[in-house]
């Protein structure tokens, strides 16, 4: 109970300060809504094209916002210099990964919660069935626990911004593959059994690693 | 409380701190001066258990840093170069966080009698964004105290003060002092360190060049004392590679 009131006040912190001052929100919700519509203008979209991009369409909006929050998330904890405070903190440290990582995934989210919406409607195709949703939601817990994993990683790094990325994307092709084509199976009308192994592979993916984030991030934030 | 011995600490081969030996009774208040780049701030993040030590021995209250489990920072207040706050959150909510992190019980009552006893019990709404850097300071010892640790561990906690905030500084260190709390704490400012701690030391050149304690020892005496061993003992980035 203690380690999950310490993981709970690291996301209460989080959430709290971001409500105030929507840095990370503000800019996934314009740059998710950004890609979408440049992707409307590059392709031209028309109906028959729609549903053999529009997989890949989603899930590189959700990758490239996504990595906005994610690199924030401890750029702004190592620019207050408040790493050492939660670094101090008498809890094993993988609850600051843990708090963290539920921070980000609500602000990942809060922005699908838009993204998917606006999608439906701009491309006239609906991505709010219960099984795309189900796929969404575990690719995006996938992404979100390396993410997080390599963003406390790379604030250390000297070009930190650009780090996260280029760590992170070559690492997280099975939840970009696994989500591209289970989206887009569900979208040929395919159902959420035929679609099992894609599935079965994102859940694999969230397991391992979150259980190895769990075991490596003391070793990844201590100097 | 605090007992350190042979402690070597290197960054790849740049050895900053070169065998040092320290103990610190319970309730005993020590000022550790020295130049910029001597080493206090690595001293201090070791014995804080931020900073892994190259060799030797950091023990706090019988146990060692490195392998005592996260339990041991409970009885550890820090006060680093950074304020270690949220700007975008009240004084109030920096505590509550700090305090449930710390497993603090009646919390909400300890955080106003922390708040109030660095003055800030009427700003306890305010965010921190909106504080002086004095007021931030203040905060940023109440933060230290909120789990009313044994140990305080204080990186030049007058960095930056006004001499209104330095006396409001000294008159908490003093009352901190005097609740037999140990307190190891960096300064630049010697007559501020001497007036706030029981003992003084002098770190340069990765080394403890002087110890003593202050009751005897005058402001002029201090300064001519640490004048002498900065001058006769190279600091770390002047030492030639060889040696």
């Amino acid at each position: 109970m203690s380690y999950l009131s310490k993981v709970r006040a690291i996301v209460w912190k989080d959430v709290r300060a971001e409500l105030r001052t929507k840095d990370i929100l503000s800019s996934m919700l314009v740059f998710a809504g950004l890609t979408v519509l440049i992707f409307q203008f590059a392709f031209d979209l028309r109906a028959s094209v729609i549903q053999l991009v529009l997989p890949g369409v989603l899930w590189i909006a959700i990758t490239f916002a996504g990595v906005l929050g994610l690199n924030r998330s401890f750029v702004l904890e190592q620019d207050r210099g408040s790493m050492e405070g939660l670094l101090m903190a008498p809890m094993d440290r993988s609850a600051i990964y843990f708090g963290k990582l539920i921070g980000n995934l609500l602000f990942i989210f809060a922005v699908e919660l838009v993204l998917l919406p606006l999608m439906t409607v701009l491309y006239n195709m609906s991505l709010l069935s219960p099984s795309i949703l189900l796929v969404v939601f575990l690719g995006t817990i996938g992404y979100a626990a390396v993410g997080t994993l390599f963003a406390a990683l790379s604030i250390n790094t000297r070009a930190r911004e650009v780090m996260l990325p280029i760590l992170l994307f070559p690492v997280m092709i099975p939840v970009f593959v696994a989500g591209v084509q289970a989206t887009a199976r569900l979208l040929d009308g395919e159902s959420l059994a035929e679609i099992a192994r894609w599935v079965q592979l994102l859940l694999a993916y969230d397991g391992i690693f979150i259980a190895a984030a769990m075991i490596l991030f003391d070793y990844v934030v201590e100097e | 409380m605090i007992a350190i011995e042979k402690l070597i600490k290197a960054f790849g081969r740049k050895p900053v701190l070169k065998g040092i030996d320290l103990s610190v009774p319970a309730g005993q208040s020590v000022a550790l001066f020295g130049p910029n780049g001597a080493g206090k701030t690595t001293l201090i993040r070791i014995i804080a258990g931020l900073s892994k030590h190259t060799s030797g021995s950091v023990k706090l209250g019988g146990q060692e840093v490195q392998q005592a489990g996260h339990g041991l920072r409970r009885h550890i207040g820090f006060v680093s170069h950074n304020p270690l706050l949220y700007d975008s959150l009240t004084a109030e909510e920096n505590l509550i966080f700090f305090g449930r992190l710390y497993e603090v019980p009646e919390l909400s009552q300890r955080i106003n009698v922390v708040l109030d006893r660095v003055g800030l019990l009427h700003r306890r709404k305010d965010l921190v964004r909106t504080f002086s850097r004095g007021m931030i300071q203040r905060l940023t010892i109440a933060r230290s105290i909120l789990h009313n640790p044994p140990i305080l561990l204080l990186d030049e906690p007058d960095t930056g003060l006004d001499q209104q905030a330095a006396d409001m500084l000294r008159g908490l260190l003093l009352d901190i002092g005097a609740s037999d709390r140990t307190v190891l704490l960096t300064t630049h400012n010697l007559e501020r360190g001497l007036e706030w701690a029981d003992r003084a030391l002098i770190l340069n050149g990765g080394k403890i060049r002087y110890d003593s304690l202050t009751d005897n020892l005058t402001p002029a005496e201090f300064r001519q004392v640490y004048t002498d061993v900065v001058a006769t003992v190279p600091t770390i980035g002047k030492e030639p590679a060889s040696s």
